[in-house]
Order: structure tokens, then sequence, then C-alpha cells
């Protein structure tokens, strides 16, 4: 169903980055002088899958050295294999010129190794302090203790009050306090495993900031990201992995951040096109949805106004907080409407019914959170096709589950949307963000629903899947598919959407073709400014 | 009340208390470190019958304690190998060590079943216990009720003063993270594990040698669940358990003099009264919603599976 332009297909093979791409070598290095860790052909397998093949590597005092690649590529199972997390299959691993074996994170804390893991290693129930103390091998009276966390805090610029209990901290803050653990141990290699996923950005600018300066005094830095701006705008040097191989090298200053892409996906990245479409028959309508809030943190939804035909992709824009979760329970039948007119799939009122109804009604949903409410992590696929498959796909015969019927679709669809997975008997919580999210846009779309919710429906993924599933989307809606995307990635609706409305405060503006807007407007729309009421006055 | 009534009812109230303390000190620990052990009951009736055994084949008190120590700590391997090792559920695997510990009790006890033994002596030279006033409630106890709360005040210093009770903590917090930091969770957790089974053994001591000294099937009576209790309405905090563990022994013995002085109120609600009071209690003095949070392991009773 994702099809490809061909052309691109054969780029692969042909002019493709691999010419261009030369065999690491590190660059800057004084004569005579061992590179701070030198890895060389280090190889990992997983059952099914081969993370690391024959990976050579190398990171020298003072650079800053970025390790990208797509979700999946195998950044993070080398990172492990470096910190002793995760042990390698073969290959060999020299720190300052000497062959270490590093079987175990204490190991590699004292070889000078300090990581900073993309989900924090952090215990809620304690304190700064004490969390820091449990990352350190000596750490001394909790008093002494405190007086250099203080210290180290003020000297990078990573503020931390030493006696808070981490659970009230924001994820900035728990960044602050793995950052200051591994500064407290004068790292000479310091790992930062996507560390500004989860940043603003203006956390992120003086994170760079605080990197920048580690640099300078001679410490080693290996950054792990896929967001190619970051790269260029921080690392010296970056190594390139693409399905557990190492493909390039490059200095990330001299390329552009699409001809990284080109190196990371192993082809131009993909733009998702779309044939024109044209406006189907109705499918949902919103009609005046009002829904006060459940408690004091919602967003009342206010007299939402809205009309989708088969056909089009219609975007909510707006600025976090302010009434998307609150419109997707609403529409997905979480949260009832309070008259039944006010949700109407194919001229039916369903504003009284919850999910499963709707469901039959023709209605498909793919949830914000991917673990938990689009999939259940512990089941695996074909289970999780059932969960939401069955109704519309004839899963269940008599009361009974048709478990070979689910494996077989669980299968056409990682097949079709290009899931990577050790096969269908992965459990949901194994599968990467951009995987998963991927499988369960294929299972809502196997099921021709008349009308699709989706929120965020790229968030966290990286670029490749993202292109993926816009291109499942416009697939689907040239099929007839109604589908409304609620998201706060503004450069994703622009791409995608036929017309545009902006939610600001739990109220909708009209809808607009996306052409007509300009980047302003929406930001004043987002803002609360009452331009589309203007507009439909005029 | 003259204190000619007031001793002897101290005294009581602390041999109520004592195994009750003894045990869930032990308990606390390994719950703090993540690991949910239901078999205390049954580690105690294996502690109660192996001490007073060896006491009467050997003679020795000494050897009678090492053994109920040692014979509760090999039923909290037992668990741990099975939980902690081979990952099985740990609420089922402790239910079936109580249910164990019953039925192996009752087996090696068979044939000492109410025979008497002298109890386990009072530690101080008598001429101490008999000064006035504080002599007997001070210096009139056995070693191990003075153990009961050196434990509880030692565990307090040890889980919030040292390292090692920092990673206990920290393991019984989040084991993803200890483990992805380098600890060795499994080992952690086992030490505490065999802790908690000393530490239940010696509970069971107490009964068969002190308490009522003799053998009895199935003599722990339920103390064992009420150690589990005390220390989830403790909030899993050192203080409150012993706070618990008295003023569950103090109302125990009020109602049953209660009884005695012929109240008109039935004796079954006045037996319901330790149970209810100490509820109460502990959780009106345990309300606050954050502090139960930074207290209770969130991993309890949690498999750990070292993921990659």
């Amino acid at each position: 169903m994702i099809r490809q332009p061909p052309a691109q297909e054969q780029h692969t093979v042909t002019d493709g980055p691999e010419q261009r791409s030369q065999p690491p070598q590190p660059p800057q290095q004084p004569k005579g002088a061992a590179p701070r860790l030198k890895l060389s052909a280090i190889s990992k397998s997983f059952p099914g899958i081969k993370a690391n093949d024959h990976i050579d590597l190398s990171i020298n005092p003072g650079e800053i050295h970025a390790l990208i690649g797509e979700n999946g590529a195998g950044k993070s199972t080398l990172v492990k294999i470096v910190y002793g997390v995760l042990s390698a299959d073969a290959g060999v691993i020299e720190w300052e010129g000497k062959p270490v074996t590093i079987a175990s994170p204490t190991a590699a804390r004292k070889l000078g190794i300090g990581m900073v893991f993309q989900h924090f290693s952090l215990f809620e129930a304690l304190t700064v302090a004490e969390n820091i103390a449990l990352g350190l091998d000596d750490s001394g009276p909790i008093r002494a203790l405190n007086q250099r966390i203080t210290e180290i805090s003020a000297r990078y610029e990573l503020p931390l009050q030493p006696d808070r209990h981490v659970s009230g901290l924001s994820v900035g803050e728990k960044q602050r306090i793995e950052i200051v653990r591994c500064l407290l141990q004068s790292p000479g290699l310091l790992i930062m495993d996507e560390p500004t996923s989860v940043l603003t950005p203006q956390e992120a600018k003086i994170l760079f900031r605080t990197l920048r300066r580690l640099r300078d005094e001679g410490c080693a830095i290996l950054f792990i990201s896929h967001k190619l701006d970051e790269v260029r705008a921080l690392c010296d040097r970056a190594s390139i992995l693409r399905h557990g191989k190492l493909v390039a090298a490059c200095d990330p200053r001299e390329e552009t951040s699409g001809s990284m892409a080109e190196m990371m996906i192993g082809s131009s990245p993909v733009t998702p096109r779309r044939s024109s479409h044209e406006a189907g028959q109705k499918r949902l309508e919103i009609r005046d949805l009002t829904v006060p809030g459940q408690n004091n943190f919602d967003v009342s939804l206010s007299h939402i106004n809205l009309e989708l035909h088969g056909g089009e992709i219609v975007g909510i824009a707006g600025v976090a907080g302010n009434g998307q979760k609150e419109l997707a329970m609403a529409l997905t039948g979480e949260v009832r409407a309070p008259g039944r007119e006010m949700v109407v799939i194919n001229d039916e009122a369903v504003g009284h019914k919850g999910p499963r109804r709707r469901r039959r009604h023709g209605m498909a949903f793919v949830p914000e959170e991917r673990l938990g409410q689009g999939a259940v992590p512990d089941m695996d696929l074909a289970e999780n096709v059932l969960l939401t498959g069955y109704l519309r796909l004839g899963l269940v015969r008599y009361g009974s589950l048709r478990m070979q019927a689910a494996r077989d679709l669980a299968a056409d669809i990682t097949g079709q949307f290009d899931v990577r997975c050790r096969g269908i008997q992965a459990q949901a919580g194994a599968l990467s963000g951009g995987n998963l999210q991927k499988f369960i846009i294929g299972r809502e779309i196997v099921q021709s629903p008349d009308v699709l919710i989706a929120a965020q429906p790229t968030w966290g993924v990286d670029s490749g899947a993202a292109a993926a599933i816009h291109q499942a989307l416009f697939d689907l809606a040239r099929r007839g598919t109604a589908i409304l995307v609620i998201s706060q990635d503004l450069d994703e609706l622009m791409l995608i959407s036929d017309r545009l409305a902006v939610l600001h405060e739990g109220k909708l503006s009209g809808a607009h073709p996306t052409h007509e807007f300009t980047i302003e407007e929406i930001g004043l729309l987002m803002g609360g400014a009452d331009i589309g009421k203007a507009r439909l006055a005029s | 009340m003259d204190h000619a009534y007031l001793t002897p009812l101290i005294l009581a109230i602390i041999a109520t208390a004592t195994p009750l303390l003894l045990a869930a000190t032990g308990e606390l620990v390994t719950e703090k470190s993540g690991v949910l052990n239901l078999g205390i009951e049954g580690m105690m009736l294996m502690g109660a019958v192996s001490g007073f055994v060896t006491a009467k084949l050997t003679g020795s008190m000494v050897l009678a304690l090492v053994a109920a120590g040692l014979t509760g700590m090999a039923m909290s391997a037992l668990f741990g190998f099975l939980a902690l090792v081979l990952l099985a559920n740990q609420v089922a695997s402790g239910l079936a060590l109580t249910i164990f510990g019953v039925g192996l009790s009752a087996l090696v006890g068979a044939n000492w079943v109410g025979q008497p033994i002298d109890p386990l002596p009072v530690l101080f030279p008598a001429a101490l216990a008999e000064l006035p006033l504080v002599g007997p409630v001070l210096f009139a106890h056995d070693f191990l009720t003075y153990l009961s709360f050196g434990a509880i005040a030692g565990v307090w210093w040890f889980l919030y003063r040292t390292k090692a009770g920092l990673i206990l903590r920290a393991v019984g917090d989040a084991h993803d993270s200890a483990h992805a930091i380098g600890y060795n969770v499994v080992k952690v957790r086992f030490l505490a594990t065999l802790f908690g089974g000393c530490m239940s053994g010696l509970a069971g001591a107490y009964l068969s040698l002190v308490y009522t000294p003799m053998w009895a099937e199935n003599m722990s009576a339920g103390r064992g669940w009420i150690a589990l209790a005390l220390i989830v309405f403790a909030t899993w905090r050192p203080g409150r358990v012993l706070i618990g563990a008295y003023l569950f022994g103090a109302i125990a013995i009020l109602q049953l003099h209660a009884q005695g002085a012929g109240l008109d109120i039935p004796a079954q609600f006045l037996n319901m009264l330790p149970y209810l009071a100490t509820i109460l209690v502990l959780v009106i003095i345990s309300r606050d919603a954050v502090r139960i949070r930074l207290n209770a392991p969130a991993c309890i009773g949690k498999a750990f599976h070292p993921a990659a």
C-alpha cells in the first residue's frame, strides 16, 4: 500500500550514499595519540535481527561525535555494548589504545565512560542527591556529596537542588541529574542517548552549551540523535548507521540535513505524494460539540463544528493543552458527548455511543499514546490486531477468536506497512516507536474505516517512518476515507491536510483550505486571535 | 493503677508485640527491596519448631536460636530461588511457602507436641530486674526482646544512613534503573529475602521458647499475617512498624483484661479491637499520599527480567 516511486528504489542501489560515503577515518587526530575509544568489527545479534554488524568507530578526546540513524538502526545496541549493559558477540573495544572488556556498567564507569540514557535510570522515590550517589562507586557521605553537586551544577549551568525528591521534577531537571551524575566521575567519554528528544528548544540550547564546554575541556562525547539539525550545529564528526551497519561517516558541518538524511535512510527522503482529491460524501459531522472538562486539569470543549467528507484530510492545529486530548476523547467515544446529535457518522447520530459502537459505524482511531492506548505492550502483534480489529474484520466466529486469521492479518500488516520486528509473535512493547506506530496505523487502515481519527500520528518517530505514515494516510484518503489529524506538528499539518482548523482553549476556528493560510495567520489563531471568524464573516 | 498491676501488664504487652516486631522488621527489609514474601507464617512455624527441637536435643539456647534463624533463612532461600531466580509469581510462591511451612513444621514437631521446656533465660542478672519500678520493665527480658528493638533501630539506620541501604531502596523503587546503573538486582533482593527469613525464624523461636515455652501445631496463629499487614499500614517506615506492633500488643492485652473484668461488651467485639484500632491509627497517622508514594517500594511483587 505504501508505494514509493520506483525511481527512488533504484536510487538506493545506484547512486546512493554509498558512493559518497567514506570509510570512517579518525580525522584531526594528533599523531601518535590513541583515540579515546576505538571499536573494531563489533557485532551483536538478537533472535531474528542483526542489531550490529561489524561496526568500526573511533572517538577522540575533545570531539563531539554523532551517531545517527533511524529508529532500529542499532544505535542504542551499540552504546549499550560500550557501556557494558550488553556484551558484543564479536569485535574488539580499545580504550585509550588498550583492548578492554567492559563486562558491566560499573566496569565502564571505572574506565571513565559515563552515559545519559534516553529513558532515565532514576529513582522517583529518592532525592536528587541519593540518585546521584547511586551512580557513583565512591559517593562518600551525603553532605560532602551535596557540596560537590552544587559545585558541578554551578560550573556547568545545570541547576539542581540536592534535597528534592525526583518524583516532582520536570523532564529537563531529571536529565540534569543524569548529566551531573556522569560529570562527578570526570568521565573521559560521555554518551548521550537522544538527549534532546525530551527537552524544550530552550533547554536544548543550554545543554549544547554544557556539552561544548565539556568538549573544550577534553572530554569525548558520543551524541546519539536523529535530529539532523542538532547534529550539524553541535557535532564535529558523524557516523551513520543503517540496519545495523555503519554506512557512512562525514563531517556534519559540511553536509546538509538532506544529504545526511539520505545516508540515514539509504535513499532520498521519500516525499509523500498524493493525487488530487475530490470531496466525497459527508462522513463525519461534529455539531456544536460542547463537553465540560472532567476535572480542573481538563479543557472544556465549547461549540465545536466541523464537517468531514470522504477523501479529505483535515488537520487540527494548536498549542499542546488547548483541548486536543479532550477533542480526541470526545470523538472516539471515550468521553460521551452530552447530546447524541453532536457527533454524526454517516448520518447516524453516535454522540451517546462508546468507542466500540462508533467503530461499528465505521470509525477508526489512532490514539496519541502508542503503548497503553494504541497497543497493549505485553501482547503480541496478532493479539493487538484482534483488540480493535475483531469488529470489522470478522475475527470472531461463534464467540471464539480466529487466531490464525488474526496472525495472517498481522503478517499482512507488517509486510504492507514495512513494520520491522521479529515477526508477529513479537510483543508490541518490543517494537521501536516508529515501527509500532506504523503497525497501529496499518491495523486501523486495513479495517477500511469511513472515518479515521489520528492523534499525533508521527509524534516521536523518525523521518522515514513519518513519511511512510503520511503516505499511508494519503492512500487511505484516496480510497474515500475521511481523515482527521490532530497534531502539534504544524509542518506535518501543512504538508498533509487539505483543510486546517485551529484549536484554542477548547474552541475550534473555522476550517479552511490549508493553502489559504499563511504560517503567521495560523500562529495568530494558535495564540487565540479570531481570524477564523473574521474570515467566515467576509 | 498501682504498679503491681501495671508491671505484668507491660510485660504482657512486650511479649505480644515482640514476635510481631521481629517478623515485621525482617519483612520490611525484604519488601523495601521490592520482594513480597507472603511466607512469613510458614517461616515462623519452621523457626519455632526447629528452635524448640534443637533446644530439647542439645540443651543449648544459643544453638536453638541459630537453628531457628538458619531454618527461616533456608525457607526464604527456597522462596528466593523460586521467585527471584526462576521468576515465579511472588504471591503464589509466598502462599505456597506458608502452606509448606505449616505442614512441614507439624510433621517435624509431631513427637514434641505438648512437651515443656525451660524458657529462654533473662539476659541480665536478676538483681537488676529487682530494681523498683523500672527493673522488671527494662531488665527482665530475654535476648530476643532486646534484639527486636536493636533490629528495628538497626534497620532504620541501615536503610536511611548507609549506601547499602540506599541501594536496597533503589532496587525496590525502580529495578530497571538499578540494573542499568549496574547493580545486581537479584543479589540485593536475595540477601534482603534471606534477612527477612532469618527474622521470621527468630520470631517463631520467640513463640516456642519464650511466649509459650512449648511446641504446638500452628502455634503462630496468624501472627505472620498481622506482621505483613503492619508493614503496609505503617507505609514501610520502621518507626511506624514499631508503633504498630506495640499498639497491637497493647490493645490485645487490654481487651483481654477487659474481658476478664466482665465488661458488658460481646467478647467478639473486644477480640476485633486490636486489629481495628491498629489499622485505624496507622492509617490516620500515615494518610499523606505523597509520603506513602515516597515510602512504598514501587516495584514490590514485580518480577525482574534483566531486559536488553
